[in-house]
């Protein structure tokens, strides 16, 4: 009897209603909102994205129905039909809510913005309040939907809050997919390719938005999207097939990111591009420090800085005190150089302390390398760097007589200067990803795991601690450096005020920090994810300029809150598809790192 | 009872260790007291005595972990210094009380890192990838797999060690200390909070170690344990070392019991031991005392 009411409480939904009224709900509310994204929800065009047409959608409306559309998709996969299931490995209840809900936000949103930019509700038409009407009776269907799984050891029912509570968090909560087919190794590499290309269009229409509100839409119903994917299991499902052809993932990925130029037909977001890559380049350097030796330095922004001044010294800029051009291979690897020895001498003394000194001591020579920056201008000290007027006029690349500074066309396709720096900061990228990954996947980067988990332990296995966390920070400058001499030259200015400790442009040692801890330590795609994201939301959203720090603290405090661990999991992922269902431990969270059983006194 | 030859046997070899006067004092608390203690090639040693007389504390001597504040401890002759790296390089292994396995890496990965000190690939050889370093990387997995096999922890491999059951991370301790090949093993206490069965694997994995020609100092309060499998048995009260010999020796003498039944053991096992310890002193009055050197 306990049994039963148990299994019927782990599928009952968070609103008792009966499975087909629940399924007709959220038909009509999802098609309700699909033919009012073709009726106007303004009268006015000074809304941008043009809302007013009466025949076809446009503008945030293309969002709302991009929403109504999958969540249909997945209203359909739910009625069992042979040849979708692949869609939803692990049920369809989840992704249909998370699908009504993104579609929700983003009209939700649309409209708020509506009436906030023009003034008052009288600027919504009809239209309008038939989108909102429709999207919310497409949630409240959903919440009736059956839970997709009884056995889902997570949330438990235990756990304090009233029922209704626990019963949203269970339908919210992701269930481990049933194991795939095997498929034929063409068809998994197809769905690799066809996984990037899609996220390169993601990020495309992201980064072309034109108006920040658009770009809210998108990240609304992209953020509510992915978690609908994970909830189907199709997000478990890739990384398995990654996992498996990871050479092939990775070459995908690269040349993914490689198209990206030619999608573009002007150089404007192209530099934003060129930035992401710069600042992910950057945080995955950071990463090795970080993520794979657990030493946290808050200063790490100066080893860009000392690639970026190296390379701008010697670039044959007119203002550089030292005049000298060397050719840009000799100029990278002066910067690394540069970066290598700045790296050692900070390292050598101060990789002795442990956890929080450490932290405080990179700080201060973070702050000490801008701070001498800024005084070696002639009068507080040698003139090497003109203080704060920074090394103008870096001239642009030459490499084998191609002009990076001009615009060329490739393969039919006009490509900017900013196309160039991209196409080449992504080679240095695809450098520092084999040198993170040949790096991790060796006695040395199991030797840098071990001293993050147990500094002690590692030791008596015959690790020399110090050692070992000093050739972490050396490669992590190193490749930093190497990041900075394309920076100079695509910044084309270097001064010291772009490598501080903290400020509103990444990269900057905080946002370093945080893109390798919020996409997820020790992982390599994670921190390239998370740089992405935390240039991009900033550079969209600029009209938040002056928030912009306290929500990214908000954000920060909030990811802590609900998936510690970023937003690509270390191996855990990886280890969910072994059959064993060894992670039957319940509520790993909750126990950080801990053996179990301990009792007695420290060894 | 087990090995009584092969001790005799190796009486005059050098010792495989020799700690002598080791004394550990924090602020005014000495918690290892001028202690002198060998062990010789082929042996299995005792430490034992009540919680908090030092054993842990001496063990953290030998390897390095704390600089004794005095004495010396040479292993096969050669003084040690007090650099863990360096001793576990010299061949001393050892595993903890308190599990201090790599928590989020795998089981094959913990026994890998084991094996640090017996290869040298370094950061160049993995970024090039060259065969040397498939090769040294393919030795070393299958090297750490025989010790899993050997330890049963074999179809394990890939498991996260922090998802392992309480008993198996302890016999994953003692893998990825067998890893680094030591001539040495010492064992913290490593039937702490196992089940009957468990111990008694335990123990056959202690005796095949032993048999590989590995010689161990074992720490563990479950007496049967002990007496079932040690050459020698040292007692440990208050820091001090206060008899030395077999176990016959051992169990006879009237201050061991003393000093247990001051300060009695934690847990039910421990009861049962005193009584066993006041049984056999009943039998016997002969007390022996012995030096380590
Ligand atoms: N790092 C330390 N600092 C201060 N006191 C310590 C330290 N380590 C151990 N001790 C003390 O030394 C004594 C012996 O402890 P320990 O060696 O752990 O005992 P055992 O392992 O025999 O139970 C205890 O009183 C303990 O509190
Ligand atoms: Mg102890």
């Amino acid at each position: 009897m306990t049994i039963h009411t148990t299994t019927l409480d782990g599928t009952s939904p968070p609103l008792p209603l009966s499975p087909t009224l629940a399924r007709a709900l959220t038909a009509i509310g999802t098609i309700g909102a699909l033919i009012s994204t073709f009726v106007a929800w303004t009268w006015t065009t000074s809304f941008p994205g043009n809302l007013t047409v009466t025949g076809y959608p446009g503008g945030l409306q293309l969002i709302t129905l991009t929403g109504a559309v999958l969540t249909t998709v997945y209203l359909i996969v739910g009625y069992g039909i042979r040849g979708l299931r692949w869609l939803a490995p692990a049920g369809t209840s989840g992704p249909v809510l998370y699908l009504a809900l993104g579609t929700l936000g983003t009209t939700w949103y649309t409209l708020l913005a509506i009436t906030v930019d023009l003034g008052g509700l009288a600027n919504l038409e009809p239209g309008g309040y038939i989108a909102a009407a429709t999207t919310l009776i497409a949630v409240i269907g959903a919440l009736g939907l059956p839970t997709d799984s009884a056995t889902d050891p997570r949330p438990s029912p235990n756990a304090p809050g009233p029922p209704s509570w626990y019963r949203l968090r269970r339908a919210l909560a992701s269930v481990p997919p049933q194991r795939a087919k095997p498929l034929p190794v063409w068809a998994e590499i197809l769905a690799i390719a066809i996984a990037f290309g899609i996220g390169l269009y993601l990020f495309t229409y992201g980064i072309d938005t034109e108006y920040a509100e658009l770009f809210l839409g998108y990240l609304i119903l992209t953020s509510f999207g992915f978690a609908a994917l994970n909830s189907a299991g199709l997000i478990a499902r890739l990384t398995a097939l990654t996992t498996k052809h990871h050479n092939i993932a990775l070459a995908a990925a690269f040349v993914a990111a490689a198209c990206f130029p030619f999608t573009q037909d002007n150089d404007t977001y192209t530099s934003v591009g060129a930035y992401i890559l710069i600042f992910a380049t950057v945080a995955l350097g950071l990463n090795v420090v970080v993520g794979l030796a657990g030493l946290l330095d808050l200063g790490y922004v100066a080893f860009l800085g000392v690639g970026a001044y190296a390379a701008a010294l010697v670039s044959g800029s007119p203002e550089s005190s030292i005049g000298v051009h060397f050719p840009f291979w000799a100029a990278m690897l002066t910067g690394a150089a540069a970066s290598l020895v700045f790296g050692v001498l900070i390292g050598a003394p101060t990789l002795r302390l442990r956890g929080d000194y450490l932290a405080i001591v990179t700080l201060g020579f973070g702050e000490i390398f801008r701070i001498s920056m800024l005084n070696l201008n002639g009068t507080t000290g040698p003139d090497v760097t003109n203080g704060s007027m920074g090394i103008p006029n870096v001239p642009s690349l030459k490499i084998f007589g191609f002009d990076f500074g001009e615009n060329h066309n490739i393969l039919g396709y006009p490509i900017g200067p900013f196309g160039n720096y991209y196409l080449l900061m992504l080679l240095v990228t695809a450098f520092v990803v084999l040198v993170f990954r040949r790096a991790a996947e060796s006695r040395i980067g199991r030797a840098w795991v071990a001293i993050r988990e147990d500094e002690t332990a590692a030791t008596a296995m015959g690790i020399n601690g110090f050692r070992l966390k000093l050739l972490a920070f050396a490669l992590g400058a190193t490749l930093a450096g190497l990041a900075g001499t394309v920076q100079a030259h695509v910044t084309t200015t270097v001064t010291p005020e772009q490598y501080q400790f903290a400020g509103p442009v990444p990269p900057n040692s905080a946002f370093l920090l945080a893109a390798v801890i919020l996409g997820g330590m020790g992982t390599l795609s994670g921190p390239i994810i998370g740089a992405a994201l935390l240039y991009l939301i900033p550079a969209k959203l600029d009209f938040m300029a002056d928030y912009q720090l306290l929500l990214f603290g908000l954000a920060l405090i909030l990811l802590m809150r609900f998936r510690p661990e970023g937003l690509v999991a270390d191996r855990r992922k990886q280890l969910e598809f072994h059959e064993t269902g060894q992670l039957d431990v319940p509520d790993q969270d909750r126990l950080p790192g801990q053996g179990i059983g301990i009792t007695k006194a420290e060894a | 009872m087990t090995t009584t030859s092969l001790t005799k046997t190796d009486d005059h070899s050098t010792p495989i260790l020799a700690a002598t006067g080791v004394t550990m004092r924090f602020g005014g608390l000495t918690a290892v007291r001028a202690v002198d203690l060998t062990v010789r090639p082929g042996e299995i040693v005792g430490l034992i005595g009540p919680n908090g007389a030092g054993k842990t504390t001496f063990f953290n001597c030998l390897t390095g972990l704390y600089v004794p504040t005095e004495g010396r401890v040479a292993y096969q002759g050669t003084v040690l210094p007090p650099k863990p790296h360096l001793v576990t390089q010299a061949g001393i292994a050892r595993t903890f009380q308190n599990i201090r396995l790599f928590a989020n890496m795998t089981v094959l990965e913990n026994v890998l890192v084991g094996r640090h000190t017996r290869t040298k690939e370094g950061l160049a050889s993995a970024l090039l990838r060259l065969p040397s370093f498939r090769r040294a990387e393919q030795a070393s997995k299958e090297r750490s797999m025989e010790l899993l096999e050997f330890t049963g922890l074999a179809t394990k491999c890939d498991h996260l060690a922090r998802n392992l059951p309480y008993g198996e991370q302890r016999k994953l301790e003692i893998a990825r200390a067998l890893a680094s090949e030591p001539g040495l093993l010492l064992l913290d206490e490593p039937t702490a909070g196992m089940n009957p069965q468990e111990t008694r694997a335990t123990e056959e994995l202690v005796l095949a170690v032993r048999d590989q020609g590995t010689a161990v100092l074992v720490i563990e309060h479950d007496m049967r344990f002990i007496f079932r499998l040690c050459d020698r048995v040292a007692v440990l009260v208050q820091g001090e070392k206060l008899i030395e010999g077999t176990s016959e020796t051992v169990q006879a003498d009237e201050r061991v019991i003393a000093a247990y039944l001051g300060t009695p053991f934690e847990g039910a096992p421990g009861s049962d031991e005193v009584a066993e310890v006041e049984a056999a002193e009943a039998h016997q009055h002969t007390a022996q005392t012995e030096d380590g050197q």
